[in-house]
């Protein structure tokens, strides 16, 4: 993957730097060797398939799926408005967009809650619309995709400013009309940033919890997704705990290595 | 070019050691202290539900104890539990059940002491708009009922009542914490909550609790004990007995907890 002047760059590296990094890397790789190590083999399959690990993996898949679909219908025209617009305030914007990265997920559950809750902004509205978004799957997906949207808006934002508007120019000047402009040349050219943006959304939607937690409940089948399973078997059956932690970890391991290999490959991305 | 990177080395070197001089504590705790004037401060692991009340107590007892700093920490009883078995520095543990409380039976200095009571109770927004009246009228359809999970203790208490009264409740949701029972009633996403009687004390008037009688089926008795592991036993015994004291009791009924073996 590597090329090979990156490989000369790097035997110029000071070698100080190593001892931190390899600190850097331990700290990320041991906890992961402990959870494998406390992995209760012999009953591994039958702690992971037991009807609510099942049923909440399933859930968990359904959920991060939907709401990386709607990350993809919002966080695309929205990293292009961010990219490409003009509009007055696009800087305070960006900043309201990318504030889910750093707020902890409990206060963006319960901003949630205040905003489509039954005693909440729109909650009255909704309830007379028939729409109850508690306890539902909905606030499932709502929650994830709050937390997840700024990853795919990162990602495409970034591959746009990246693949400038050169080819864009040159469509628009050929006469393409701005629609075809958009479809044509500038989201083929962002593509690998897409399909990057996608990886990273759907696994910080795998992986949430505390904004699930607060504004959907937990109810198995229901909202009681991968995470909030975990949470729960730990207090009565560690082991079934961790066997689903290392499935969450298998599925974080491939999404990452899936998104690395894009990077290695495709030549929009950052 | 080696000058400006053997600068960096220095400075990031300089930072790694003030980062591990700050990790290893102030100088002044590695010296022993004159042992009249050294105040001995005992870490108290007490279940979540007793935040409050624990508090209290810890006040009063430092009060009365001159030389003695309580501090505590507050978390589920089984996450208290594993802390203590894999060696947390706790002198003093109060479990909010038996089960966890016999999970470190190794570890205790003397046997524990049963030291209060808990039931259910039913909470409802201020007021209890929807009527609710038994535990029966939280299974009438269309009414949002949040329990705790079967697997934590108020879920497993509140199977015990539901199975005792013949009533089957088919909840929106089942927490992991009594605590995350209690917010989804007092925000208002819930008509009802099967919640401790002290949660409903300790609300005030964001909820109204609902007694029923069925609750007596599921009494929750909280022990208390000294842990063998203490550096301070005299101390770690002290708040031990001090909680299980005429004082503590008040203080433990004032929060809505029951009296032991009544």
């Amino acid at each position: 993957m590597r090329s090979a002047p990156r490989g000369a760059e790097g035997s110029a590296l000071p070698r100080w730097v190593f001892a931190p990094a390899a600190l850097g890397a331990l700290l990320v790789v041991v906890p992961l060797v402990a959870v494998v190590l406390r992995v209760d083999w012999p009953d591994f399959v039958a702690l992971v398939t037991s009807e609510s690990s099942v049923a909440a993996l399933r859930l968990s898949l359904r959920t991060a799926t939907a709401s990386t679909v709607a990350c993809v219908v919002l966080g695309v025209p929205l990293a292009l408005v961010l990219a490409r617009s003009s509009l007055p305030g696009l800087r305070a914007l960006r900043a309201v967009v990318l504030l889910p990265l750093v707020l902890p997920p409990v206060v963006g559950g319960l901003a949630l809650l205040y905003a489509v809750g039954r005693q909440g902004v729109l909650g009255p509205p909704l309830e007379a619309l028939g729409i109850r978004v508690a306890f539902t799957t909905a606030a499932v997906v709502l929650a994830q995709t709050f937390v997840s949207l700024p990853f795919l808006v990162v990602s495409v934002e970034g591959a746009l400013r990246t693949a400038g508007r050169r080819y864009e120019a040159v469509a628009a000047s050929l006469g393409a009309a701005p629609s075809r402009v958009l479809l044509r040349v500038t989201l083929p050219l962002v593509l690998p940033g897409l399909a990057a943006g996608v990886v990273l959304a759907f696994a910080r939607s795998l992986g949430e919890f505390g904004a699930t937690l607060t504004v959907a409940g937990s109810l198995q089948g229901v909202t009681r997704t991968l995470p909030l399973e975990i949470y729960l078997q730990r207090e009565t059956d560690p082991d079934a705990a961790v066997a689903l932690s290392l499935v969450l970890v298998v599925v974080a391991a491939v999404v990452v290595v899936g998104v690395h290999g894009r990077r290695g490959a495709g030549p929009g991305t950052r | 070019m080696r000058r400006p990177a053997a600068a960096a080395g220095l400075l990031v070197g300089t930072l790694l050691l003030a980062a591990c001089g700050g990790g290893s504590g102030d100088p002044a705790a590695s010296v022993p202290a004159p042992p009249s004037a050294a105040p001995v401060t005992i870490t108290v692991f007490a279940a979540a539900s007793l935040t409050g009340t624990f508090t209290r107590l810890g006040e009063q007892f430092e009060a009365r104890t001159p030389g003695v700093r309580v501090t505590f920490s507050f978390a589920g009883s089984s996450d208290l539990a594993s802390q203590v078995l894999a060696g947390a520095p706790a002198d003093v543990f109060a479990s909010a059940d038996q089960a966890n409380m016999a999970k470190v039976a190794e570890l205790t200095a003397g046997r524990p002491v049963d030291f209060a009571t808990n039931v259910l109770e039913i909470a409802t927004p201020p007021g209890n708009p929807a009527r609710i009246t038994s535990l029966a009228d939280l299974a009438r359809p269309g009414l949002d009922v949040v329990v705790c999970a079967p697997q934590v203790p108020c879920g497993a208490a509140a199977s015990t009542v539901e199975a005792a009264a013949g009533v089957d409740l088919r909840p929106v949701s089942e927490e992991s914490s009594v605590t995350d029972v209690l917010g989804k009633v007092t925000s208002g996403e819930a008509d009802a909550g099967l919640v401790y009687a002290t949660d409903v004390a300790g609300a005030g008037d964001a909820v109204t609790g609902v007694t029923f009688p069925e609750s007596a089926g599921a009494v929750n008795t909280y022990p208390v004990a000294a842990l063998s592991g203490s550096a301070h036993p005299g101390a770690a015994a002290a708040f031990r007995d001090f909680v299980t004291s005429p004082e503590g009791r008040a203080t433990l009924a004032a929060a809505g907890f029951g009296a032991p073996g009544s």
